[in-house]
């Protein structure tokens, strides 16, 4: 079983880099999607794997799982799961008005006479 | 135990929902509450400052929890001071904003700017090192909707990268606090400090890593070169105010790395040695070369602000990278001066913004309200560049005067000395060209464009910024004898821990019957 959590771990942080280094909008945050997917199995994995344990304290059971990595994990879901959902308004309302969904810098953004016509 | 110490948490985490559900329609209100609110917290950031400013350790046990298996919020010396420094700053920036009438421009940002200020509190207050994520998160997250405050393409766009970087960083974070926890079983910081001692010597391939991850975490919030990339776009595209804010946030970095590299990782620490000065001294001078550089460079007056924040969290990173109480006494000096000079000059380039229409470095017609905006941008420029008379002079001294002993006291004193040439060169370039050359420009007459005069209010709060400085140089000895006392007391983390861990809470006794 651990080779199969490390394993998954493995291609879902390979994957999550390689769509991340796509520089569009859409990859990029489906890479950051899986990146946070890979960070949440090894939080889990940080309390060590243990099958069929109870997390809380009862009267005559000697193994327990760690209950703290799953409160770690259920907050970084959270926080990444909204931290998603902020980037993909920000990144539609860039698109939307620049018509363009390019992460990096446009080489002439400094010298652009153009770009001032959409500041407020 | 007194309960102060959580309330710079507890105040703007109540106003900021207060603002949202109660005066969302009144602009009015909104400005009274967030001021008062500010105000609050200065007072009682002072009375916290005060209290440990002999040298004692108050420690808050949320929920009486003793401390490895409740989180605890802990103020010494070196987070009050950070909180004050941050109330403080915040004041002038809401003046500035309330001043210059940014805060109309688009929803919420009086909300935004009290959760930013949680975000920002919380990560210095606190004892445990998964709840400083979660207030980097707050923070972060409000700073996101503050990046993007009133709207407009290229700020969407910088607003993008700006998140992306974040979010990889956020996930950086996690990575290494997985393996912390794998490795040792605990996140708070100073049980964290015992265990890491008592790892046996073959055993310490997870540790380093993740001391390694950490590091990387802090120092892209740090803006360190190679990992500086999502600063200059996106402090030059937010809105003025918000930048000024941000200048606090590069500090949270530097004052994560000192917190955990002199606590947890202390530079005896055998696991953690050379992470420091073979990695993170020779990072902390290229960006302090590349920062000043970019100053020369830089075609708009706001990347060139920008870049001088990169060149002085540089400056402020080749302290702390010596790691002796003299360095990060230094630091500590250099970060006040750093973060109230870059915040002002951050309001001086939207004083210029206001009065000229635009920010590119060409000969355009003057300014409107020239003498005092070019006034400003000339003390501005002098407190950054590091001349005398004002603190960055006193500051650079200071660095140089800790970085003597080293043996790499050749590269620190040639690249601090000729990056502030460099940075003197770029502000004069940019000052003449903005405030003279104007002068051989004819106006035309018909096009007045965007420019106004700015708001008086916005000149206080500028001038209340330079205030400060004037101050900082003017009891430069006594700020400086505060950090000393700052950097032995992380030096000496042994009350601090003993604070932490010794005090008695739910759990400490394993009778207790309420569980």
């Amino acid at each position: 079983m651990e080779f199969l959590v490390a394993s998954a771990i493995g291609i879902l942080t390979a994957g999550g880099i390689y769509l991340v280094l796509r520089l569009r909008t859409f990859p990029v945050i489906l890479g950051i999607s899986l990146l946070t997917y890979a960070v949440n199995v090894f939080l889990f994995a940080s309390g060590r794997l243990t099958i069929g344990a109870p997390p809380v304290l009862r009267d005559g059971i000697e193994t327990y799982t760690d209950p703290l990595p799953q409160a770690l994990v259920l907050t970084a879901i959270v926080i990444s799961f909204g931290m998603t959902a902020v980037v993909v308004m920000i990144g539609l309302g860039a698109f939307l008005g620049s018509n363009d969904d390019h992460v990096d810098d446009v080489p002439d953004i400094d010298t652009d006479a153009d770009q001032t016509g959409g500041r407020s | 135990m007194t309960h102060w110490i959580i309330a710079p948490v507890i105040l703007p985490a109540l106003l900021a929902p207060f603002i949202v559900l109660a005066a969302r329609y009144h602009i009015g209100i909104q400005r009274v509450f967030s001021l008062a609110g500010v105000l609050a917290l200065v007072a009682i950031a002072a009375a916290l400052a005060w209290e440990v400013s002999d040298g004692s350790v108050i420690l808050y046990q949320l929920g009486d929890w003793a401390a490895p298996f409740g989180i605890v919020l802990v103020g010494d010396r070196l987070s009050t001071m950070m909180v004050l420094l941050t109330s403080v700053l915040a004041f002038f920036v809401l003046l500035y904003a309330v001043g210059s009438g940014w805060d109309r421009r688009g929803r919420h940002f009086h909300a935004l700017f009290q959760f930013q200020l949680m975000g920002i509190l919380g990560a210095f207050l606190t004892g445990d090192l998964f709840n400083l994520f979660v207030f980097f998160e707050v923070l972060l997250i409000a700073s996101y909707g503050l990046m993007i405050h009133a709207g407009g393409n290229d700020r969407l766009r910088a607003g993008v990268q700006y998140v992306l970087f974040n979010l990889i960083g956020s996930t950086l974070f996690l990575f290494a606090l997985g393996s912390i926890y794998a490795e040792t079983g605990t996140l708070n910081m100073a049980d964290l400090a015992e265990r890491v001692q008592l790892i046996a010597p073959e055993e310490t391939v997870g540790i380093r890593v993740a001391a390694v991850l950490l590091l990387l975490v802090f120092a892209i919030k740090a803006a360190v070169v190679p990992l500086h990339f999502w600063l200059p776009s996106s402090y030059a595209e937010a809105p003025a105010p918000v930048a000024a804010l941000f200048a606090i946030m590069t500090k949270v970095g530097a004052y994560a790395i000192i917190r955990v590299y002199t606590m947890i990782f202390p530079p005896d620490l055998e696991v953690t040695s050379g992470l420091h000065d073979l990695w993170l001294l020779p990072a902390a001078l290229v960006s302090l070369a590349i920062g000043m550089v970019g100053v020369l460079a830089a075609r708009k007056l706001d990347r060139l602000v920008a870049f001088s924040v990169i060149g002085s969290m540089g400056m402020v990173m080749v302290s702390i990278s010596l790691f002796t109480p003299a360095g990060i006494a230094a630091a500590l000096y250099y970060i006040v001066h750093s973060t109230l000079a870059a915040a002002s000059l951050f309001l001086i380039s939207d004083l210029v913004r206001t009065g000229r229409g635009n920010l590119e470095l060409t000969a355009q017609p003057p300014v409107i309200g020239t003498s005092l905006t070019a006034a400003m941008f000339f003390i501005g420029a002098i407190a950054m560049a590091g001349l005398p008379p004002l603190s960055g002079f006193l500051g650079k001294l200071l660095v140089l005067d800790a970085g003597f002993g080293t043996d790499l006291v050749v590269w620190i004193w040639a690249v601090v000395l000729i990056s502030s040439l460099i940075s003197i060169l770029g502000f004069a370039r940019a000052g003449s060209v903005v405030f003279w050359k104007a002068h051989s420009v004819a106006p035309s007459q018909d096009d007045k464009g965007d420019r106004a005069q700015p708001a008086t209010l916005a000149y206080v709060a500028v001038g209340g910024l330079f205030a400060l400085l004037i101050a900082h140089t003017v009891f430069a000895g006594q700020v400086h004898g505060y950090t000393t006392t700052m950097a032995a007391q992380l030096f000496a983390p042994e009350s601090y821990m003993q604070t932490v861990t010794e005090t008695p809470g739910k759990l400490s006794k394993p009778t207790k019957e309420d569980h």
